[in-house]
């Protein structure tokens, strides 16, 4: 991936509105052929950032630039960029046809080529049948799909989506993911997907920038981002988190001798760096002894046990708070000896052999040493 | 259709729910007397319109030959012209100038923006004696020439019928506005439309039936306006409604109730083509 021409160059770019920060110093290369996402919680400036790509604002520091040109003076229907938006904003007064068509008729494009690239884009999404419909006659699946054979007929460099999931159900949701990463490799054009849905992200996006409170938090790859958070807040944002508050008492190399709250002493192995082009790459243990730090634990690395674990992980004693059944997995609640919540995850791997935990019985967890994340504070 | 509600077995069939108002019978009473009271008169005044009977009081069987004279009545025919030239005329500007000023309103944010869309209505809510004293004066102290030659003696009456029927026109627009999408407008221009195309393709079509209905409005208001037009027009511009009135000072012939028949008819049919493009297109469409 990192051989590929930089396609969008954002450089601390920031925004306001009247007193509130919605992007604070952004800055991200996005390149070409990349299906990146930005992700975070809503308010969290991700949506004013792309329609500063798309130049419905206006960043007031700070530059974008699009294949190699600065964007500052163009308009938005000057940019070789399209955009899918959050309500489809489809034509209602249209047909199927004349949304496609309109990006090309008003560049003045010949009729002929007109009618030929129409019939490509609605074949690439499949509404070949429905050209001559209106758009209330159409699902919102279809609709969806018109929005987006409009904006791919213009040959973008660029296509911007701005949660375009959302309005959907979540069956149609899944269906429209997977469709929207084959028409990623199909067209060959670097997408931006804003969502606020984790899942979302993790499963369609190459790269993906987690954002909170106007500022790019983390650049990862999904499973990178998932398993190497570098942070109490990406951690907790993506997926499910046990947090414990730790103090450092002692180092040896990249060993960490910990105080963890609810845990007592721990000694962790050296830790994997984190990606390089994330803030906060220098990695934990970068600070003065003792030092504060959080560490977290995945659900899922949790094992639970009748019997003490062997040797060569990490285990606590503790007893059966709650138990949440969610079909594929059950979510185990452990109350510790000292008072500290953990949650475990059990797959439910066979039908009938289900493993079953009564509220208050005695039972073990246990994790190992190197799927602990030390997390800076 | 859905399917036939199947009552619970043994409930009595005509037990009255909490908001089944139109299934008690002094609510329909209720209805059924508003409806008397409102339309008797009108329908009073178009039956005797047809009555064989130099004085209306009497039925003495049915008749057009007062439509035949109204038809031969010169000067309700020219009154009738002018009615119809002033409302066409107020009608295009007023509409115009009330597109526009929706669409300023929906556009733009500017200091005293609500003062100003109080002001823009006034002339709705303002008496309209008041308007047309207003009006009045205003021709007088301007010092407008009264002995101009057709159709430029209409001009002040334009003018006034302008100032009072383009802002329901804004209203109308302005209310079709607010459901308006705002991605619709980013996606033209996302695609490449300027600004102007933006608004040719995308605004104002969504702004059609309410363009429609609001010029409708304006048409009818014009045509029967009285009052304003009373006040401003001059010795020799007689309106449709205000000839009406001076034949009615005379004696109520059945000549009156055809002129006031065929007012009656414009105005109904022109109300039922705005409500028509008012109501929510999106089932008609599909």
């Amino acid at each position: 991936m990192s051989e590929s021409p930089v396609t969008v160059s954002i450089q601390s770019v920031s925004k306001r509105f009247g007193t509130v920060t919605a992007v604070d110093r952004v800055s991200l290369d996005i390149r070409q052929n990349e299906f990146f996402a930005l992700l975070g919680p809503s308010g969290c400036g991700k949506t004013t950032l792309l329609r500063m790509l798309a130049g419905f604002e206006t960043p007031d520091r700070g530059s974008i630039l699009i294949d190699g040109q600065d964007m500052a003076e163009v308009p938005p229907n000057r940019r070789p960029v399209n955009m899918v938006f959050q309500s489809y904003a489809v034509f209602p007064h249209m047909s199927v046809f004349d949304n496609v068509a309109y990006g090309l008729r008003v560049a003045g494009t010949p009729s002929g080529e007109i009618g030929q690239r129409v019939r490509d884009a609605l074949e690439m999404v499949r509404l070949s049948e429905q050209a001559e419909r209106r758009p209330d006659q159409l699902s919102g699946g279809q609709r969806q799909r018109v929005a987006l054979a409009r904006a791919l007929v213009k040959r973008p460099k660029v296509l911007l989506l701005d949660e375009p999931l959302s309005a959907l159900d979540a069956k149609l949701r899944e269906a429209m993911q997977l469709e929207l990463v084959r028409l990623q490799h199909a067209v060959g054009i670097t997408f931006v997907i804003v969502t606020h849905d984790q899942h979302e992200a993790l499963s369609m996006a190459n790269r993906i920038a987690v954002m909170e409170a106007g500022q790019v938090r983390q650049v990862d790859g999904p499973a990178q981002l998932y398993e190497f958070p570098n942070s109490r807040f990406v951690a907790g944002f993506i997926g499910k988190m046990n947090l414990f508050r730790a103090r450092v008492i002692a180092r040896h190399g990249t060993e960490l001798k910990l105080d963890v709250e609810g845990l007592g002493r721990l000694t962790l192995p050296g830790q994997e760096p984190h990606s390089a082009d994330s803030p906060g790459a220098a990695g934990p243990g970068a600070g003065p002894d003792p030092w504060d730090i959080d560490i977290a634990v995945r659900p899922e690395k949790i094992r639970i046990h009748r019997d003490e674990a062997p040797g060569g992980r990490i285990s606590h004693h503790g007893r059966v708070s709650e138990v949440a059944y969610f079909g594929d997995t059950s979510h185990v609640y452990l109350r510790l000896d000292s008072g500290q919540s953990i949650s475990a995850n059990i797959r439910n791997v066979a039908r009938t052999s289900r493993p079953s935990f009564r509220i208050g019985e005695a039972l073990w967890c246990s994790w190992d040493a190197g799927d602990t994340l030390v997390l800076d504070r | 259709m859905t399917a036939p509600v199947r009552r619970p077995h043994g409930s009595p069939r005509n037990l009255i729910g909490p908001l089944d108002y139109t299934r008690r019978w002094w609510m329909r009473f209720l209805v059924a007397a508003t409806f008397l009271a409102l339309y008797a008169p009108i329908l009073t005044l178009i039956a005797y319109s047809f009555n064989d009977s130099r004085r209306n009081i009497m039925w003495r069987g049915f008749t057009l030959k007062y439509y035949e004279k109204a038809w031969n009545n010169d000067s309700l025919i020219d009154a009738f012209v002018n009615s119809l030239s002033i409302a066409v005329f107020s009608t295009a500007v007023s509409t115009l100038l009330g597109v526009l000023v929706a669409i300023f309103l929906w556009r733009f944010k500017f200091p005293g923006k609500s003062a100003y869309e109080g002001f823009m209505v006034l002339p709705i809510v303002i008496p309209e004696i008041c308007m047309g004293v207003a009006m009045m004066a205003f021709f007088a102290r301007v010092g407008w020439p009264t002995n101009l030659t057709w159709p430029f003696n209409l001009g002040n009456i334009i003018i006034a019928h302008i100032a009072f029927s383009f802002p329901f026109v804004a209203v109308i627009v302005r209310a079709r506005m607010v459901g308006f999408n705002r991605e619709l407008e980013d996606a033209a221009k996302d695609l490449g439309a300027s600004e102007w195309q933006t608004m040719r393709d995308v605004v104002l079509p969504y702004l059609k039936p309410g363009i429609v209905a609001g010029g409708l409005i304006a048409f009818t208001l014009s045509l029967d306006d009285f009052v304003i037009t009373f006040f401003t027009a001059g010795p020799n511009t007689i309106t449709l409604p205000v000839k009406i009135f001076s034949m009615v000072r005379f004696s109520v012939t059945p000549e009156v109730n055809a002129a006031s028949t065929i007012l009656i008819v414009i105005t109904v049919i022109a109300t039922v083509l705005a409500m028509r493009f008012q109501a929510p297109q999106d089932k008609q469409e599909g």
